[in-house]
């Protein structure tokens, strides 16, 4: 019955990899410049909202760990990024209940229905959006001013809709903010600058997108912001950096091609790449480790399809905005990726994936 | 080999009890069919007429009455089994005179094409009111232009006046962003349901300037055809 | 000679009934019959009338072929099911159109579909083909209550949160913010799945209760 006090083995002695709880850590932090911009730029609305979407992960996380009477699994921190994802990339005026529904389905549906975390097919965050998104399809698009002068005292009228109501109509308050603002020539149409794009053809300055001077879900205004925020991790590598790079690399070479067809009726690749949520969702969502393959070859095919869906569907769907159903369709052909980009082993004729 | 063997005559004994069990069966089926058919068949057809109904004296707000013409080979004539062509319904009013026309128009929708009946008035030379009759469109977006009254407000009194020759609308039948209406002949979109809002306007424009050219004459006709009834 | 199992003639008892409700749930349980199920329960009526149409198909179906179950050869059985069916299908058909046309065109093709559910195949070929007229009808009831009551399972929560309205009736105002995704069909998924699942943890709760008793 002795027991060896260290167990012997041969070579190689691999370093033990950060954990999962260290990842997601580091990934909290790196969401925090964001989290603090969007609020410095909406308001206590986008930290209402925030904590509102956060909490209904984290309950719903609680609430199906003891369901299934498995442990608690909400403080490796991953419930709170999916919360914070989420919340980033909805609306600033999104009525708070809504934003509730969106973290319990992203929880709930996205997540612990396919085993909890590391099982899930779908990036969580993004099937949250995606329900919100069919669910409610006026509340999602209805975008509020960023720099609203009062937005430290008041909440946007929207936000403290009473639960299963509709909410408030944005319009005269938006009129209210324009007229005290005073000057007509940046007065607020309730577009953002990919709507604004799409629908009356108007193009966005890129320094105003890459500095985040516009208006747009909470969390993606900024793009210098969020590339800054998806250097800390790359540095840290707690982050693999090609899926970013290959998404944006994807979506610029498909506008290119696009733009060199027809400047007139193509936006500026440019534009493309620091407008919407693109930025957003190719490094904090397109790169999470669960739903993207881990083959190098794989991940360039990945990255490059999201970018071209990204592009696609934002040129010729009906909606003006496309990276969350192209990082889905994305997550959606990871296994079949992975599957037909086996590497072989050297001198060996059988897939890799055989034999483990 | 010329003797039937057992198994031979079995078989054509299964067949012949097969093709007689069909048979059987495809009869009690014709003849359970049959008499439902009939037996229902008033009532289709009284619930048909009521839908058409109401649907005409909502699009010619003034008709208590209604008759269906057909338009074929640019002839307005008065509708029978046998008559082909356009189905064109006209609505008097109390007085018994011409209160309107109403057709129908088709266009593709977001999901699927949308049907609509819309009414004519010739005297203000306007549409009065429009009915969709069958939709696909998404509920709570789409389906606003049949439930955002402020859209319906818009087939109040659209302008559909034809030109001096009289061969196509003199402004063609349009819709604008929400907000943007300032002529009397544009339709004011509902926001977010613009595709919606367009194809209602594409069928109006397309059936208006195919019909009314071709039946300004002849509504002259249908006066002297009620005056007939009236005589009758 | 025909090889058809012959099961020995059991009474009918409340069983017979309520197996269809709970035991044998074509939607719940036996997963049958699925189209309707997603396509048409976006509202209670429709999933109302959905519901008792089908029942009279599988009612008058399952009498007629457990009436002529001893005549009907075995090599044209799927035939003349189909043909038994589809004569059901056509006259609720008619009747719904003489009813209401509004109703009619609600369901839309989903009527005429009703012939190939295959709940109704099934029963025709593993219950009534085996069993006496009495016997059908009764498990045919029952089968078609559990049907009608899966589909309302769905439509009240449906029309519940994708109009805010019951039977038409709103229940929360005119301020309601209609959840539009549970009246199209990738709502029919959720809240069918949403079911399944609820049944599931009780189906599991109640093993988990027997064992302990038994094991005490």
């Amino acid at each position: 019955m002795n027991q060896p006090l260290v167990e012997i083995r041969t070579s190689p002695h691999i370093h033990s990899s950060p954990t999962v709880a260290q990842i997601m850590r580091n990934v909290t932090y790196a969401l925090m410049p964001l989290v603090a911009f969007a609020v410095f730029q909406f308001g206590i609305s986008a930290l209402a909202l925030i904590v509102t979407v956060v909490t209904a992960t984290l309950l719903t996380e609680s609430l199906f760990a003891k369901l299934s009477g498995r442990e608690n699994t909400i403080f490796d921190s991953s419930a709170a990024i999916t919360g914070l994802l989420l919340a980033l990339t909805l609306p600033p005026g999104f009525p708070l209940w809504m934003g509730a529904v969106a973290g319990f389905i992203a929880i709930a549906l996205g997540k612990t229905l396919f085993g909890g975390i590391g099982f899930n097919l779908f990036n969580p965050a993004l099937i949250g959006r995606a329900f919100v998104q069919a669910a409610f399809p006026v509340a999602i698009t209805t975008w509020s001013p960023a720099f609203a002068p009062g937005r430290f005292v008041e909440f946007i009228p929207s936000t403290l809709t009473m639960p299963l109501m509709r909410p408030a109509d944005l319009t005269p308050w938006i009129e209210k903010i324009n007229a005290s603002a005073g000057n007509a020539v940046d007065a607020f149409s309730g577009a953002t600058p990919l709507a604004a794009w799409k629908f009356d053809g108007i193009a966005t300055d890129s320094m105003d997108l890459l500095t985040g001077m516009v208006t747009g879900s909470s969390g993606e205004t900024s793009a210098l912001l969020i590339l800054l925020c998806g250097g800390y991790l790359v540095l840290r590598k707690m982050m693999n950096w090609r899926i970013p790079a290959t998404v944006l690399a994807g979506a610029f070479i498909t506008a290119l091609l696009l733009f060199l067809f027809d400047s007139e009726a193509y936006p500026d690749p440019l534009f493309v790449l620091f407008s919407g949520g693109l930025m957003l969702g190719a490094i904090f969502m397109a790169s999470d480790m669960v739903g993207s393959p881990v083959t190098p070859l794989g991940v360039l095919i990945y990255g490059l399809l999201i970018g071209f869906f990204t592009v696609i569907i934002r040129t010729f769907g009906g909606l003006p905005e496309g990276v969350m159903y192209a990082i889905l369709l994305g997550n959606a052909l990871t296994p079949l990726i992975e599957s037909v980009t086996q590497p072989r082993v050297y001198g060996d004729k059988q897939k890799k994936g055989n034999s483990a | 080999m010329s003797t039937v063997t057992p198994a031979q005559n079995s078989n054509t004994q299964n067949s012949a009890k097969m093709i007689k069990t069909l048979t059987l069966i495809a009869m009690i089926s014709g003849l359970l069919v049959v008499l439902t058919f009939e037996l229902t068949r008033p009532l289709i057809a009284e619930n048909q007429r009521i839908a058409v109904e109401q649907a005409i004296y909502q699009v010619i707000p003034e008709a208590v009455d209604w008759q269906e013409y057909r338009l074929s080979d640019g002839k307005l004539l008065v509708a029978s089994e046998t008559t082909e062509g356009i189905s064109i319904y006209a609505g008097f009013n109390q007085a018994g005179a011409l209160a309107g026309i109403a057709s129908e128009a088709v266009a593709q929708g977001y999901a699927d094409s949308i049907r609509l009946l819309y009414g004519y008035n010739p005297a203000c030379e306007c549409i009065t009111g429009i009915k969709i009759l069958k939709s696909a469109e998404t509920p709570g977006l789409g389906d606003k232009i049949f439930k955002d009254l402020d859209f319906i407000a818009n087939f109040k009194a659209l302008e559909a006046k034809l030109n001096g020759e009289q061969s196509a609308l003199e402004n063609a039948i349009i819709t604008v962003k929400h907000g943007e209406k300032t002529q009397p002949w544009q339709i004011d979109a509902i926001s977010g349901a613009t595709v919606s809002s367009r194809a209602v306007g594409k069928a109006l424009n397309d059936s208006a300037q195919y019909l009314l050219p071709r039946m300004v004459n002849q509504l002259t006709t249908i006066k002297q055809m009620s005056m007939e009834d009236e005589t009758k | 000679m025909s090889s058809r199992p012959r099961i020995k003639e059991t009474p009918v008892t409340m069983d017979t009934f309520l197996k269809g409700i709970w035991e044998e749930n074509p939607v719940f349980v036996m997963l049958l019959g699925m189209c309707p199920v997603l396509a048409v329960t976006n509202s209670t009526i429709n999933a109302l009338a959905m519901g008792i149409a089908t029942t009279f198909v599988l009612l008058g179906s399952s009498a007629l072929v457990s009436l002529l179950r001893r005549g009907i050869p075995k090599q044209v059985r799927i035939a003349t099911y189909i043909i038994i069916i589809a004569t059901f299908v056509t006259i609720v058909d008619y009747l719904i159109q003489a009813i209401s046309l509004e109703l009619y065109n609600a369901l839309g093709a989903f009527i005429q579909l009703i012939v190939v559910n295959c709940m109704i195949l099934g029963r025709a070929e593993s219950y009534a083909s085996r069993n006496n007229v009495t016997k059908s009808v009764v498990s045919a009831l029952g089968m078609g209550a559990g049907f009608t009551i899966a589909l309302l399972c769905l439509g009240t929560v449906r029309e519940i949160l994708g109009a805010g309205t019951l039977l038409g009736f709103p229940l929360f105002g005119a301020d309601f913010e209609p959840w539009v995704v549970m009246i199209l069909p990738p709502g029919g998924f959720f809240v069918l799945g949403s079911w399944l699942l609820i049944f599931a943890l009780l189906k599991q709760r109640k093993t988990k209760m027997e064992e302990l008793t038994r094991a005490h």
